[in-house]
């Protein structure tokens, strides 16, 4: 494989600045030594962005940390062809690759919370690669650059930023600060590995546009993502990783617009969206654009007319405790938040951290006293009571939490954490209630004697559901019960809500970050914005015609697979 | 490409393990599956497990190994070194070694375990009162604790030791004292963290109250660390005895107690090596079985919560 | 950042305040016991009573309390029962040579622990368990024991260093072996933990990320965020050394705090233990004031209040 890669493609095309044939990362010490990623082949050019998608364990981080070299402690990685800005690094020594990087390969991680070092300045941490190469000499020189960056970033004072720590940031300043380090030294490649996923669609899109930006100037984009919308918007190639191999790859056009392989059709069709309500997001057979085989919705229920929850006029003050992250003394608050939740019905609450959305189910849980106002379940008084008068009423209104496994009790298998919500049953019946649970949830009858641990995520969840259903509820709030899942499971897990709701008629009150989450399940959506509800009603009306300039925002920030997909048919 | 091998990852069959089939973990858990101490690998454990093992029955019948009474001893036969008839050799007064040392254990077990049961109970105590959510009890209780763990242990046993007087009894008195903030610091996190997690909330959403959430829950998952905890100390507590009885404020000079054999050595130092040798290795391996089994006890507790 | 540290400062007042009452109770706790170690062998009738009026124990235990407590903040620690001397004197006159062998091992073993810990954390597999061997076992070893041992290999065997006495740095080099080795071990493996769990933080992937080589990154980074574990067990670290001093100077024969101390507990004499435990405790939580502010220091998401 000895080819002069000195030549970018012949016909004036932009440099070749990867250029990998064949790669496959394994670690020596694993059990079987069958490698984890096999087979790969990558090309970045100068000013292109190339998508690395797939689920969590996929192979899209390891692949992407060995352009670094930074794979992991004893991986092995071989591959045929294996060229960095036209050099062979198939024989580079640790000192070589130290030289590649940050100056030829940039990396953007995740959470800048806990990829910056927290006890040095945003300034030391930007500067840090150009004195480690010796881009710049001088300790002026370098505050210089710094600030340069930070402004090319979008960090607005950044003389003053740079003296700040990154746990006083907010969380879109702190990503563009990570992002300010990454590019401190000028990288040619970016590799930014989840780069928006802890962030609201908000920040979300203003981080996009930092990277994009980059790509716009010449600069070469590896983005990794679990998110097929982030990724369309912003990618001129895609590969769509799974289980170590790339299944599918080529222009973003062609893979997540006409999509032609089997698990790219699949992983497009669990997105949920307006377009996705009524349909399974998990189905057996992939889901094409141009026909979309809707299996026929199960018959529904109708929401009723009693409502199960009337929430009115509820406050909360708090004031924040002065620590980590948040330096003042503000006041965190709901402001006069009125809902009613009917029988059967899904009611979607969407907004940003620190909106309020936590504190509201707080409240309706009855976990927390309101300031003002009062919450009635069932037509009977919830709030302002003492605990016991309302424990009679406890097993009505049920919680799925979005973390399971910390939910459970750790001395508990699965039989006794259900078993723990039938309060009501004979102990002898038990066993068969458990049984005939997690049968509703799709779970197999022996899992009962597990424990948890031993689960995998997506079962965790339906053990989660199983409980909460064994009370026999009148409302479950769910909060954000599917965030923390991959795509795929994701898809199963709200097709069992969905399946529950329509045939239980319990009525959920859900949760959630994610727009087209509550597209796919809600009936009616409540948007919150800085404690206050700014705007109610049909999921359809006000997410097709929103009538607040905040509802407006979030649905323009909110990442979608353009093009003609189905989601934006109407 | 050469592969990167400034350190051989994690053990046969840990990456495998970490990838169960479904939804994977990140590479950054991949990571963090890497030992923190090695010597808590499973021969170690083992080998640890069966010396404790060993040294109970020792403890409870030493008679069954060894002819020898470790009182008394044939005065010609003193200092003699380490032969078939002794294995251990003799020490001043003829007695020998082994039978001292085996018949040592008890002693060093007993007042270790009686030190070790009295920081338990009142740790546990205030451990659990303190993380209760109530201030003024906790402040109380951390104020207690501040004050006991502020005179070094060796030195705060000495002071009950002053006022109790020698013996075996009152040395593990004054070392269970000394030893109750650092339990009860433990307890009082633990009882926290179990108070503050999700599934204590949960519990509350069932409509358990207060006192049987208490009951079912944090109480039990309090208890469940307690004997891992006090595995992990119970080295130190029997170090510390040593000490004491090495001073001369524990057993009666010529009890076959290991500290109180190290102190009779210290005089026939220049002439024997064996009198000293011996016990100092058994409190030595005692102390390392202790902390390997308690360190294994440990990271699979913390494994089951992670 | 100050409230935090004028509340830490307040906390220790509390810590020494109550220490000193702890003292007092427990000094009172048995009652007639100060005025029969006082008598001693002898007895009288109207003895005891005169005893109790020389020494003031007749008072109310209020009175007693305050006097107390206003004799140890003016320094004066009281008279020793047994000698008959100012308590002050007796353990000042000793106190010198137990610091010296405290100052000696501590120094000797933050030295060795950091440098097995920067040495070895993270790097190859067999020096880790080598290290972490090691480690182990010094923990585990009794103080008095590796005294033994040197004592038999350094100074019987092989003459280098004197058996006894505190005559001149000689002397002072296997007691603070001795003292430094189980110290050193503890702290290593505390130390290397927290490297190594530092290691494993997604931030020092961003910063291998910069081109940043190994030894800077621990230099630099790493070493930073471990010694904030280090430095909580700085208290601890030196009681140990305090009451560890006092059974290694019982091994090397050494003068200083342990043989005053032995001396008085056999003898019941209740104001000088009380007096060494009083130094100690103020010692312990002096320095670990101090540790704590330079927390606060190291770590700038602590300074926030």
């Amino acid at each position: 494989m000895i080819a002069d890669t000195k030549t970018p493609g012949g016909h004036g095309e932009p440099p070749l600045l990867v250029d990998i044939r064949g790669l496959s990362i394994g670690f020596a010490a694993s059990g079987s030594g069958a490698p984890i990623v096999r087979d790969i082949d990558l090309a970045i050019r100068a000013g292109e962005c190339v998508a690395l998608v797939g689920e969590s364990g996929s192979g899209k981080s390891l692949t992407a940390r060995s352009l670094l070299n930074l794979a992991g402690d004893g991986a092995r990685v071989e591959s045929r062809r294996f060229h960095l800005r036209g050099r062979d690094a198939r024989g580079f020594r640790e000192a070589d690759w130290r030289r590649l990087r940050g100056t030829v390969t940039g990396l953007v991680m995740q959470d800048a919370l806990v990829s910056l070092d927290p006890l040095r300045t945003i300034g030391q941490e930007v500067g840090e690669v150009l004195s480690e190469h010796r881009i710049l000499r001088g300790r002026t020189a370098i505050a210089a650059r710094v600030r340069d960056v930070l402004g090319k970033v979008g960090i607005p004072d950044p003389e003053v930023r740079s003296r700040q720590y990154a746990h006083q940031l907010s969380g879109g300043l702190r990503q563009r600060a990570l992002i300010a380090a990454a590019i401190a030294g000028d990288p040619d490649l970016i590799i930014a590995d989840e780069p928006t996923t802890s962030l609201d669609v908000a920040v979300q899109a203003q981080v996009l546009q930092v990277l994009a930006e980059r790509v716009r100037e010449g600069a070469g984009l590896l983005l990794i993502s679990h998110d097929l919308a982030v990724v369309s918007g912003i990618a001129d190639r895609v590969i769509v990783m799974r289980e170590g191999r790339a299944v599918d790859s080529g222009p973003t056009a062609d893979v997540l617009m006409r999509p032609r392989h089997p698990y790219t059709r699949q992983l497009i069709a669990a997105i949920p969206s307006a377009a996705s309500r009524g349909r399974r997001l998990a189905s057996a057979t992939p889901v094409g654009p141009s026909g979309p085989a809707r299996a026929a919705p199960p018959p529904r229920r109708g929401p009723g007319d009693v409502p199960v929850l009337e929430v009115r006029g509820i406050a909360k003050d708090y004031p924040t405790r002065p620590g980590i992250g948040r330096a003042g003394s503000t006041l965190t608050a709901l402001t006069d938040v009125s809902f009613a939740v009917r029988a059967g019905e899904v009611v979607g609450i969407v907004g940003e951290s620190g909106s309020g959305k936590s504190t509201c189910a707080k409240i309706v849980l009855g976990l927390l006293a309101p300031d003002r106002g009062a919450v009635r379940l069932l037509g009977q008084p919830w709030s302002g009571i003492r605990e016991p008068e309302r424990r009679p009423l406890r097993p009505r209104l049920q919680y799925i939490p979005q973390d399971a496994l910390s939910s459970f009790d750790p001395r508990y298998r699965v039989s006794e954490i259900i078993a723990a919500n039938l309060a009501g049953l004979r102990p002898a019946d038990r066993p068969g209630r458990v049984a005939a649970l997690l049968e509703q949830v799709g779970l197999r009858a022996d899992l009962a004697g597990r424990h948890p641990r031993a689960l995998s995520g997506g079962q965790r969840q339906r053990v989660s559901i199983a409980r909460a259903l064994a009370a026999e509820p009148a409302l479950i709030v769910c909060d954000e019960p599917v965030s923390a899942l991959d795509i795929g499971i994701q898809a199963q897990v709200l097709d069992l809500l969905g399946d529950l709701r329509d045939r239980l008629g319990t009525a959920l009150l859900f949760i959630s970050h994610d727009l087209g989450v509550i597209q796919h399940l809600a009936d009616r959506v409540l948007v919150f914005h800085d404690g206050r509800l700014v705007e109610e009603g049909p999921v359809g009306e006000v997410l097709c015609t929103p009538g607040h300039a905040y509802t407006r925002t979030l649905l323009a920030a909110q990442p979608r697979l353009a093009g003609g997909l189905p989601a934006h048919a109407h | 490409m050469n592969a990167p091998s400034r350190m051989p990852a994690a053990a046969p069959g840990e990456i495998a393990a970490a990838f169960p089939p479904g939804d994977l973990p990140g590479l950054d858990r991949l990571r963090a599956s890497k030992p923190g101490r090695d010597w808590t690998s499973a021969p170690a454990f083992h080998l640890s497990a069966l010396f404790l093992v060993a040294l109970l029955i020792v403890a409870a019948v030493p008679s069954l190994f060894t002819g020898y009474d470790p009182l008394t001893g044939d005065f010609a036969e003193g200092l003699k070194p380490p032969s078939w008839a002794h294995l251990f050799g003799t020490d001043r007064l003829g007695r020998d070694v082994l039978a001292r040392t085996l018949h040592g254990a008890r002693y060093s077990l007993l007042i270790g375990l009686s030190g070790m049961a009295i920081s338990v109970v009142a740790g546990v105590l205030l451990g659990i009162l303190a993380g209760q959510q109530n201030r003024l009890l906790d402040e109380a209780t951390s104020r207690i604790f501040d004050v006991l763990s502020s005179f070094p242990g060796v030195l705060l046993a000495m002071l009950v030791v002053t006022f109790l007087g020698q013996g075996m009894l009152n040395i593990a008195v004054a070392v269970g004292i000394a030893g109750i903030p650092k339990f009860g610091r433990v307890v009082r996190a633990q009882t926290q963290l179990v108070r503050d997690a999700d599934y204590v909330t949960q519990a509350a959403i069932y409509g358990l109250g207060r006192r049987q959430v208490f009951l079912r829950h944090v109480l039990p998952n309090v208890l469940v660390a307690v004997p891992v905890i006090a595995t992990v100390y119970i080295g130190s507590t029997i170090l510390t005895v040593s000490g004491l009885s090495f001073l001369g404020l524990g057993p009666q000079p010529s009890t076959p107690e290991w500290g109180v054999m190290l102190a009779e050595s210290r005089d026939v130092l220049r002439v024997a090596w064996w009198p000293a040798v011996f016990p100092g290795a058994a409190i030595t391996l005692t102390v390392i079985a202790f902390s390997v089994v308690g360190g294994v006890l440990q990271k699979r507790f913390e494994g089951r919560l992670a | 950042m100050w409230s935090r540290i004028a509340s830490r400062l307040l906390t220790s007042l509390v810590v020494a305040w109550a220490s000193v009452t702890a003292a007092f109770l427990a000094l009172h706790a048995l009652p007639g016991r100060i005025e029969d170690i006082l008598a001693g062998d002898v007895d009288y009738p109207g003895l005891r009573e005169a005893i109790a009026a020389e020494w003031g124990l007749d008072r109310s235990l209020f009175e007693q309390y305050a006097a107390f407590v206003s004799r140890i903040a003016g320094g004066d620690l009281g008279t020793s029962y047994v000698l008959r001397q100012p308590v002050t004197e007796i353990v000042g006159s000793q106190l010198w040579p137990t610091v010296q062998l405290a100052l000696a091992a501590g120094v000797l073993a933050v030295a060795l622990a950091v440098s097995v810990a920067l040495l070895t954390a993270g790097r190859g597999r067999r020096a880790r368990k080598l290290a972490s061997i090691l480690e182990l076992v010094l923990a585990s070893t009794p103080v008095f024991w590796i005294g033994i041992l040197l004592l038999m290999l350094f100074s019987f065997t092989l003459r280098w260093f004197p058996v006894s006495g505190a005559n001149g740095w000689t002397s002072l080099v296997l007691p603070s072996i001795a003292l430094a080795l189980p110290t050193a071990g503890l702290l290593a493996q505390v130390l290397r933990e927290a490297i190594e769990k530092t290691l494993d933080q997604p931030f020092v992937t961003t910063i291998r990320a910069r081109g940043v080589g190994e030894f800077a990154i621990r230099a630099r980074h790493v070493l930073r965020h471990a010694l904030l574990p280090a430095v909580t067990l700085g208290g601890w670290l030196i009681g140990g050394l305090l009451g560890g001093a006092v059974i290694t100077e019982k091994v090397f024969g050494r003068p200083g705090l342990g043989s005053v101390t032995l001396g008085a507990v056999l003898t019941h004499d209740v104001p000088v233990v009380l007096a060494v435990v009083l130094l100690a405790a103020f010692i312990h939580v002096a320095a670990s004031t101090i540790l704590d502010i330079l927390y606060l220091l190291i770590d700038p998401r602590l300074r926030a209040a």
